[in-house]
């Protein structure tokens, strides 16, 4: 277990690199086409940041509101607060804000930029479908994303998805208004610079890259998340049932949007089809990992 | 010269962090180990409304309830060593299984929405204690290994930080208490 949890960090920040890699791998292909790349590059990820770092810092009350969450009161969901209670002491965390969302789907989300401003949501559904461990078992999930800062990765790894949206979209225009011809000092010949090929494919195709990058985070961190709840309640069989009555379920959840989709246990859009030849390039662009896959993981510890 | 300077500048800051890492770890345990405290207490505050409770409905098992009694005051007037505490609790936890069990006889006591709420009460309870347990173990885990690992090694000898114990399952564990109607 403790294995599996070091091994995903040390997952995250290898895809952490390869993003900042990315970044640096576009901004040079805008210095190769219009110039002043590292400039363009910086005030990229200052924007990109800007937003992104803005939402972060009011992330509990944005995905809270989003989905409709009320608070829970103790009086008519004391097990729901004696069992997030129990796992904090256990995790040595403190008490989250609780919050309960009517919709008969079940599912759960956590947010909140540190341990002391975080929060987690359940749906009434969830709490009609689960036992005791069961829930438990959800609820050290959701938990965990809240100790190990998830929130705090994906605003990260947005920003770099912004970054990247804002410096291609804005170089492709340059280009454009540039009349297709790339400026470079010193190229004394008109005739086409190969980088520039190069370069504008990086363009086309970044966006893309940084999106499936994203994904790829979002489904490391889950995994994670998997693994530290069961390190907090030293009991995966309660996740592993809970997964598997998710899987069998297939009431969507309507409180969900593409917004906050990645903060849910279980993916809510549905839509994403599993069978057909471009299944395997949407499963890519999967939040989460699938549920069969996350079962078998839980199963070996 | 200044080079050495450096290198002693560089080793004194990294002292420094690894010292007050130490003791923000110690802290953590001794936390940790009062929190286990809270919970037993916690427990214990329960017990009464319940025995009120039970006998509403099952007033001449007589028996259960007293075992459950005394072995609340035991635990109340144990001391606080683990030791002490851990066999307190231990009998505690059989005496309210017995009660408990009384509600399968007493179908009205089982349907007793107060029953129902202190069951629940009881149940997390129970839960929290083995929580508070497993965070001073795992805390105790984290200071033992920095403290036994190089370079937190050389940090702990100086300041004479020592390595902890567990907090182990109870002998008595290994001999679940009988429940008898």
């Amino acid at each position: 277990m403790h294995e599996l949890i070091s091994s995903n960090k040390r997952r995250t920040v290898m895809l952490m690199v390869v993003f900042v890699l990315l970044l640096v791998l576009v901004g040079m292909a805008v210095g190769v086409l219009v110039g002043n790349g590292t400039v363009g590059t910086v005030i990229a990820l200052v924007i990109a940041g800007a937003m992104a770092f803005g939402s972060y810092w009011k992330a509990d009350k944005i995905a809270l509101a989003v989905s409709r969450a009320e608070p829970a009161d103790p009086a008519v969901y004391p097990r729901l607060h004696n069992l997030v209670e129990g796992l904090c002491i256990a995790g040595g965390l403190p008490k989250p804000g609780v919050y309960v969302i009517h919709d008969p789907a079940p599912n759960a989300f956590a947010t909140g930029r540190n341990p002391q401003h975080a929060a987690i949501a359940v749906t009434t559904g969830l709490l009609d479908t689960m036992n005791r461990v069961e829930l438990e078992g959800v609820v050290a999930h959701e938990l965990s994303h809240i100790r190990n800062y998830d929130i705090l990765v994906s605003t990260m790894a947005v920003t770099m998805v912004g970054a990247v949206a804002l410096l291609t979209d804005i170089t492709i225009r340059l280009m454009w208004w540039n009349g297709g011809r790339v400026s470079r000092e010193g190229d004394r010949d008109n005739g086409s610079n190969p980088l520039a090929f190069v370069g504008l494919a990086l363009l086309v195709l970044a966006p893309l890259l940084a999106r499936l990058m994203q994904a790829a985070v979002s489904r490391s961190r889950e995994s994670l998340a998997d693994a530290s709840a069961c390190q907090m309640t030293r009991y995966p069989p309660g996740l592993i049932s809970a997964l598997e009555k998710l899987r069998d379920d297939v009431t969507v959840t309507h409180s969900a949007s593409m917004a906050t989709a990645h903060l849910w246990i279980e993916q809510p859009l549905s839509g994403v089809g599993d069978a057909g030849r471009l299944a395997r390039f949407h499963s890519l662009f999967n939040t989460h990992p699938p549920i069969e896959e996350r079962i078998a993981r839980l199963k070996e510890i | 010269m200044y080079v050495a300077l450096i290198i002693f500048a560089v080793v004194v800051v990294i002292g420094v962090l690894l010292y007050n890492s130490l003791i923000q770890r110690r802290n953590r345990v001794d936390n940790a180990w009062s929190q286990i405290d809270v919970q037993l207490k916690r427990r214990l505050d329960l017990i009464p409304n319940l025995v009120e409770t039970v006998k509403g409905y099952a007033a001449h098992e007589k028996s259960t309830f007293d075992a459950v009694i005394s072995a609340r005051q035991a635990a109340i007037a144990a001391p606080s060593t683990p030791a002490a505490q851990s066999g307190a609790s231990n009998a505690v936890t059989g005496a309210l299984r017995q009660l408990f069990a009384l509600s399968e006889a007493y179908p009205d006591l089982k349907a007793n929405a107060n029953f129902l709420a202190l069951q629940e009460e009881l149940t997390s309870t129970e839960s929290r204690v083995a929580y508070a347990r497993q965070f001073y173990n795992d805390e105790v885990l984290g200071l033992n290994n920095a403290i036994q690992k190089i370079p937190g090694l050389f940090v702990a000898r100086l300041a004479k930080i020592g390595p902890r114990d567990y907090f182990d399952a109870e002998p008595a564990a290994d001999n679940p208490p009988k429940v008898q109607f």
